[in-house]
């Protein structure tokens, strides 16, 4: 697709990190990305301070002011007990950014180190570990990890337990893939001719290079990670109120449409708004890269 | 060809027994003692010891995983807690809902997805791209449920002509026995109100349901068929004065879609499992609304059985596109003969 729409003629005599910059600054719905992004990142870690009333975060009730649609006092209007949506919402996305740390936070390190191992061993350990995750994939993700938190009883830790148990899998697969193309490289016969340990081949030679892939995978993977956290709760399996998650607020805002559709509406852009973002980010990070998925 | 689908087929086999064991394994070693789950807090230490002996929970773990595979091997999947019927016939019951949402949505896809994407590709670079390019991107990043409720909000009380939830109106008297699909069940005993009833149904879940993928085939199918217009043989077929109708739709578009079949094939899996989302909101009566009434009741053994079904799907979803790709591409299929 590249050739056909980034000609990088005007590029000679910059480093490759310049040329990269360069691209990634011509391309505009990644720039979007990136401020999308930001400011999420930005509202959920200073919310108390941004938002319009903390109180609303929590299990406050203030009955006079309930199902208020959108104002200047209630941007995105207020719910079923007089709450603000909107600070509902910056809050919420503290949550959800939690669960994307907590899920990739273990998930990938995991993921990444099978499918170092996978590749580079080759044999019976490539065998067992790949085949172990191709029935892991074949597992229905939502349906597993729906499953996972209604036994383990749905809160916060356990949504993210189930997701980390069932996400690792994907970067399992992309490292071994990248790792098996580059075990007939120069650079790895080299530094093993050069007597370099098993552990230096994987960590110093192999896992740079497989760098820019993950991170690509990272940023698209905040999106769906987001997506599913607030699909569980949706269905009352994530993350239980008071805490204001995006998921919960949709579903029980959708009890009131259609005559006040902000209180369900207004939270599903929300979460529209952070996946757009990341999506449109990892799309810009893969072209900038040049990397394949 | 014939060995190549005998590998398959016992690759499929594998893959399916390791399945069976790993459900089984994270059912067991998940917190929490079946028999107390089963029959709730309120229940006596001697109804759970009584419990855990009717459920086999006793014995040791090798002779529960031997009785459950056994049972598996003859379609028996326990008994449902929730509606104590066998699982298994409550979810051949609810199985033709699913399908026939699935199936609808697949159709869908392809007859939206790849005309877009090839017209994405006739015109890249123009407005008329980059309009795709935004919906696609729009199909990707929305949320099932929030335009499953989108689209509730305005096809149905804003406009009033769509049903908003079940697959047919209660008025209409059918039962399909057939097969358990209404449109084909209603094509063959010449009912056309039930065919029209059922499409109305069907179109709002299924919309929500193919948003994703109609935006990531069409992206793909537009990618593949940049890509395969610089090869030499469509300059050729050009040179021989052929229609460029007929170069791009039957020359290039039988190249250019082996790609987008592998999402397709990848999609059809994960339906299955976004179904769970959308039945939800449109009460449909399929699989995915019985699992979720039966997690939500900690029904372990309904749990099970739909989990096991789902992967069951994924992996026959995958091993088809396989076959599929296999016969739409000789090289796919020698490479994969190769690699076994």
């Amino acid at each position: 697709m590249s050739i056909f729409e980034d000609p990088d003629v005007p590029l000679r005599g910059l480093s490759s990190r310049q040329m990269a910059s360069y691209r990634f600054r011509r391309n505009p719905l990644a720039l979007i990305g990136a401020f999308i992004v930001f400011s999420v990142v930005f509202a959920a870690i200073f919310a108390p301070l941004l938002v319009p009333s903390t109180e609303s975060a929590g299990a406050f009730v203030d009955f006079r002011n309930r199902h208020a649609p959108p104002s200047w006092n209630h941007p995105m209007g207020t719910d079923n007990v007089g709450r603000d949506i909107l600070s509902r919402v910056i809050f919420g996305y503290r949550v959800s950014l939690g669960l994307v740390v907590g899920v990739l936070g273990v998930a990938v390190p995991f993921g990444v180190l099978l499918g170092l191992v996978a590749g580079y061993f080759g044999g019976w350990t490539e065998t067992i570990i790949m085949r172990f995750t191709d029935i892991m994939l074949a597992l229905p993700p939502l349906a597993m990890a729906l499953a996972i938190t209604a036994v383990l009883s749905p809160n916060l830790i356990n949504a993210m337990i189930a997701i980390t148990l069932l996400w690792w899998t994907w970067h399992t697969r992309l490292i071994y893939r990248i790792v098996k193309g580059q075990m007939n490289e120069d650079y790895v016969e080299a530094a093993r001719v050069a007597g370099a340990s098993h552990a230096h081949i994987l960590f110093r030679e192999l896992l740079p290079n497989c760098f820019s892939a993950v991170a690509v995978k990272i940023s698209l993977d905040a999106g769906f990670v987001i997506l599913f956290g607030a699909s569980l709760s949706f269905l009352g399996l994530g993350i239980q109120p008071p805490t204001p998650d995006l998921g919960t607020m949709v579903a029980t805002g959708s009890e009131y449409m259609p005559e006040m559709w902000w209180q369900a509406v207004m939270p599903g852009f929300s979460i529209l708004y952070a996946i757009l973002g990341f999506n449109l980010l990892g799309d810009g990070l893969r072209d900038m890269m040049d990397v394949e998925l | 060809m014939f060995s190549y689908l005998i590998r398959r087929a016992l690759t499929l086999l594998l893959v399916l027994l390791g399945l069976a064991i790993l459900i089984f394994i994270i059912a067991r070693i998940v917190p929490g003692d079946p028999a107390r789950i089963a029959l709730g807090p309120l229940a006596t230490a001697e109804q759970v010891a009584e419990m855990r002996q009717e459920m086999g929970l006793d014995d040791s773990f090798f002779m529960q995983l031997w009785s459950y595979l056994s049972g598996l091997a003859q379609g028996d999947l326990g008994k449902s807690l929730l509606t104590s019927r066998p699982v298994m016939d409550d979810i051949l019951g609810a199985l033709p809902a699913t399908f026939e949402l699935v199936l609808f949505t697949i159709i869908l896809q392809v007859v939206i997805s790849i005309p877009l994407g090839v017209i994405a590709a006739i015109y890249r670079n123009t407005w008329v791209d980059n309009l795709l390019r935004i919906v696609s991107l729009i199909g990707v990043v929305t949320p099932g449920f929030v335009l499953a409720i989108i689209l509730q909000l305005v096809a149905a009380y804003y406009l009033g002509f769509l049903p908003v939830t079940g697959r047919l109106e209660g008025s209409i008297d059918f039962s399909a026995d057939i097969t358990g699909l209404l449109l084909i069940d209603g094509t063959l005993m010449g009912r056309f109100d039930v065919i029209l009833d059922a499409m109305r149904h069907l179109i709002l879940p299924a919309l929500a349901l193919a948003a994703a993928g109609i935006g990531q085939v069409m992206r793909i199918t537009r990618t593949a068929m940049i890509e395969v217009s610089s090869r030499d043989f469509v300059e050729a077929s050009r040179a021989y004065g052929i229609p460029e109708r007929v170069v791009t739709f039957r020359y290039m578009l039988r190249v250019a879609s082996v790609a987008p079949l592998t999402i397709l094939g990848l999609e059809f899996a994960s339906l299955i499992g976004n179904a769970f989302i959308v039945e939800f909101v449109f009460s449909w009566p399929g699989i995915a609304s019985y699992g979720v009434r039966t997690i939500l009741q900690k029904d372990l053994n309904a749990v099970i059985g739909v989990v096991l079904v789902s992967g069951v799907f994924f992996v026959v979803a995958n091993l088809t596109i396989d076959m599929l790709l296999g016969l739409l591409d000789p090289r796919h299929r020698l490479r994969a003969e190769r690699d076994s």
